[in-house]
C-alpha cells in the first residue's frame, strides 16, 4: 500500500460544540479535560482486553486447573496432580501424534521457506505484470483451507486421483496415499505448501524492497555476480523477516488441523486407519470431545503449548545463524 | 553476468541488470502461476461435471455443462444444511469482522497516539499471546462456558470467542503510527477537541486504508473457522466449512457435489479478492516489512 496520508483537515472544533466547559488555548484546562487525557486511553484498550481476558487468558489458566483432574464434563471432577500428565508421556498414541506432526511440521516448512525465497527473489525482478503475479501466487491464500483438503483428498485418489494417474505415465505403480505415514505425510505437506508458500513469498518480497539498492549497486562494481549477491546481501539482510516466517509456520504447522481431519474423510479425529496421519491437535479434540476425558485433553493441551515453545526457542536459536550474523 | 570487471560498468548498467527478470525468473513465475491456480481451475471445472467425467483418465480439463443440476442436487441435500451454513457464515464473519476493526482502531489509536501509564507493557502483552494457540489450548473451558451458558449450538458461540484479534491491535498500532502525525492529533487536541472526537474526526478518517486491509484479512480467517464451529455447533445448524466436512462424511465418493460445495464456499472470498486484491497484497506487504 503506498503510504500517502490524506490528511484530513484536523476537524475545526467549532466554539462550543462537544466541549461544554469550553477552554481554549494549550492549557491543560479544566478537571473534565484532564480526565479525559488520564482516563480515556485505558477506556480505549479496555475492550480488548476485557474480551481477551474472558475468552483468552481464563482459558489458558482453566485449563492448567482442569488438566490437574480427573474431569468430566457433567460428572466426576477429581483432583489427580499430575497424573494425568504422566499417563500422557506413557501414552504411545500421544506420541504418535506428536511425532506425525513434527513430522508434518519438518517436511512442510523447509521446502515452503525455502521455495517462498526463490519465488520471492523472482517477483523483485523487474518483469510485466508485476502485480498480476503476486496476485497470482496469492491466490492459494484466498481458498478456504477445507476446500483446498477436499481438493487435494481427490487429487491424491488411489483409483482416480490426477497424481497417480500423473505418476503413472512414468511407470510409478498407484499409491495409496492415506494408507502409510510417509505417503499421507507427504500429501498433507502439500497442501500446506500449496496455501502458504505464496503468502511467505511476499512477506520476504515486501522485506526485499527495503533493502537499500546502492548495496547490490556496489556489490556489482566489485563484481559481484547475481548469485553472490543473494548470498551476500539478500539473505542476511532478510534475517528478521525469515525468523518471523519461521515463527508463524511454527505456531501453524505444530497446531495442524483441519487438511488432516479432512483428508480423513471422517471427522473422528483418528487420523487414518493406524493414527498415521493424527496430529496434536487432533488428538486433544478426540480426548475431550470424542471421549469426553476433559482433564487428559486439557492436560495434552499444555503439553502441546511447551512443545511451541520448544519449537520457537529452537528455530530461533537457528534462524540466528542464517546469513552468518557473526 | 561476468564475474570479474576491471573497470566500472557505465552506471546504469549496473543498476539494471540484475534487476531484470531473465528467462529462468519468468519459468519460475508461470510455473509458480500454473501450480497456484490449477487446483482452483480444477475445482471449479468438477462443479461443471457429472460423476462420471470426474473419474476419467485422462481427467477433463475443460467445463461440462452440469453446474446447474449440481447446485440443485447441493441445496437438496439435507444432512449438510449447506444454505444454512453459507447464511451463518456470512452472519459470524460479518459480526467477527466490524468487531475487530471497531476494538483494534480504539486500541491502536491509544497506543499509537495516546500517552498512558502501561501502555507499553499492556503491547507488549497483546504481542507476547500472538504466540499462544489459544485456540488449541482453550478448547476445553471455552466448551464448558458455552455449556453452562446454554449457548452450544448457537451462533453466538461460534462469535464470541474471535471478537478480539490481537494481530489487530498490533496492526492498527502500527498503521496509526505511520498514518497519523503527532501534529494533527496535538492540533485537534489545541482547538479543545477531546479523546473521543479526535478518534471519530481524526484518526478513523487516517485509518480507513488500513482499516480496510484487516476487515478483509480477518473476513477471510473468520470465514475459514472450521475447528471451533465444528465442536460447538450442531449438524443441523452449521457453517460453510463444517457443512462441507458433513458433506464428505456423508457422500465422499460424489465428487461433484463436494466440489460444488467447496467452489461455492470459496465464491465469496474469491469475490473480494477480484475486487480488493491489490489492497490486500499491499496491505501484506505494508505490514511484513514493520513486523
Amino acid at each position: 500500500m503506498t503510504l500517502h496520508v490524506d490528511t484530513p483537515a484536523p476537524a475545526p472544533a467549532r466554539p462550543g460544540a462537544g466541549r461544554p466547559s469550553g477552554h481554549r488555548g494549550p492549557g491543560r484546562g479544566g478537571g473534565l479535560a484532564r480526565f479525559d487525557l488520564r482516563a480515556t486511553p485505558y477506556f480505549l484498550v479496555s475492550p480488548y482486553f476485557l474480551l481477551f481476558a474472558v475468552f483468552g487468558v481464563f482459558p489458558l489458566g482453566y485449563t492448567l486447573w482442569v488438566s490437574l483432574h480427573d474431569w468430566e464434563l457433567a460428572g466426576d471432577k477429581s483432583f489427580a496432580g499430575l497424573d494425568n500428565y504422566i499417563d500422557l508421556i506413557t501414552d504411545g498414541a500421544f506420541w504418535n501424534a506428536v511425532v506425525n506432526t513434527l513430522g508434518m511440521f519438518v517436511i512442510s516448512t523447509v521446502p515452503q521457506l525455502v521455495l517462498a525465497l526463490v519465488l520471492a527473489n523472482a517477483l523483485n525482478k523487474r518483469i510485466r505484470g508485476r502485480l498480476f503475479f503476486r496476485l497470482g501466487v496469492l491466490l492459494p491464500l484466498i481458498t478456504s483451507v477445507v476446500a483446498v483438503a477436499v481438493v487435494f483428498t481427490q487429487l491424491y485418489g488411489r483409483d482416480y486421483g490426477m497424481i497417480n494417474w500423473f505418476l503413472g505415465l512414468f511407470g510409478v505403480d498407484a499409491i495409496n496415499w492415506q494408507n502409510e505415514k510417509w505417503s499421507s505425510w507427504i500429501a498433507i505437506s502439500t497442501m500446506i505448501d500449496w496455501r502458504w508458500t505464496g503468502y511467505n513469498a511476499i512477506i520476504l518480497l515486501a522485506a526485499m524492497q527495503t533493502i537499500p539498492k546502492d548495496l547490490y549497486e556496489a556489490a556489482a562494481i566489485d563484481g559481484a555476480t547475481a548469485r553472490r549477491q543473494f548470498w551476500q546481501i539478500t539473505i542476511p539482510m532478510l534475517r528478521p523477516t525469515i525468523v518471523f516466517t519461521v515463527f508463524i509456520s511454527t505456531i501453524g504447522g505444530l497446531t495442524l488441523f483441519t487438511e488432516p481431519v479432512m483428508f480423513d474423510g471422517n471427522p473422528t479425529m483418528a487420523g487414518g486407519t493406524d493414527g498415521q496421519y493424527q496430529t496434536v491437535a487432533m488428538f486433544i479434540v478426540k480426548e475431550a470431545f470424542r471421549d469426553f476425558d476433559f482433564g487428559y485433553a486439557a492436560a495434552a493441551a499444555w503439553l502441546l503449548f511447551a512443545l511451541i515453545l520448544i519449537g520457537t526457542l529452537i528455530n530461533y536459536s537457528f534462524t540466528r545463524r542464517i546469513g552468518g550474523s557473526k | 553476468m561476468t564475474a570479474i570487471q576491471t573497470r566500472p560498468p557505465a552506471r546504469p548498467e549496473a543498476r539494471n541488470r540484475i534487476w531484470d527478470a531473465g528467462p529462468l525468473t519468468k519459468a519460475v513465475l508461470a510455473f509458480a502461476l500454473v501450480l497456484s491456480a490449477f487446483p482452483i481451475y480444477y475445482m471449479f471445472i468438477m462443479a461443471t461435471r457429472t460423476n462420471e467425467e470426474a473419474i476419467d483418465v485422462p481427467p477433463p480439463m475443460l467445463p461440462g455443462g452440469h453446474l446447474g443440476e449440481n447446485i440443485e442436487r447441493l441445496l437438496a441435500t439435507e444432512d449438510a444444511y449447506f444454505l444454512t451454513g453459507l447464511v451463518n457464515s456470512a452472519v459470524v464473519a460479518v459480526t467477527v469482522t466490524l468487531s475487530v476493526v471497531l476494538i483494534s482502531t480504539l486500541a491502536g489509536f491509544a497506543f499509537a497516539k495516546l500517552r498512558f501509564r502501561g501502555s507499553k507493557i499492556l503491547l507488549g502483552l497483546i504481542l507476547v499471546t500472538m504466540m499462544v494457540p489459544l485456540q488449541q489450548m482453550g478448547v476445553v473451558p471455552l466448551y464448558e462456558l458455552m455449556v453452562n451458558l446454554g449457548w452450544t449450538g448457537q451462533l453466538k458461540a461460534v462469535i464470541l470467542p474471535f471478537l478480539v484479534n490481537g494481530f489487530g491491535v498490533f496492526m492498527m498500532t502500527q498503521y496509526a503510527t505511520q498514518a497519523v502525525p503527532d501534529e494533527l492529533v496535538e492540533a485537534a487536541r489545541v482547538d479543545g477537541a477531546s479523546t473521543m472526537r479526535i478518534y471519530a474526526n481524526v484518526i478513523l478518517p487516517a485509518l480507513r486504508p488500513g482499516m480496510a486491509v484487516l476487515a478483509l484479512l480477518v473476513f477471510m480467517q473468520t470465514w475459514n473457522e472450521f475447528m471451533w464451529p465444528l465442536i460447538v455447533l450442531n449438524p443441523d445448524n452449521p457453517v460453510v466449512q463444517t457443512s462441507i466436512a458433513a458433506l464428505n462424511q456423508a457422500h465422499g465418493t460424489d465428487y461433484v457435489m463436494l466440489f460444488t460445495g467447496t467452489a461455492a464456499s470459496v465464491l465469496p472470498l474469491f469475490v473480494v479478492f477480484v475486487a480488493f486484491g491489490r489492497q490486500i497484497v499491499g496491505g501484506l506487504m505494508e505490514g511484513a516489512v514493520k513486523a
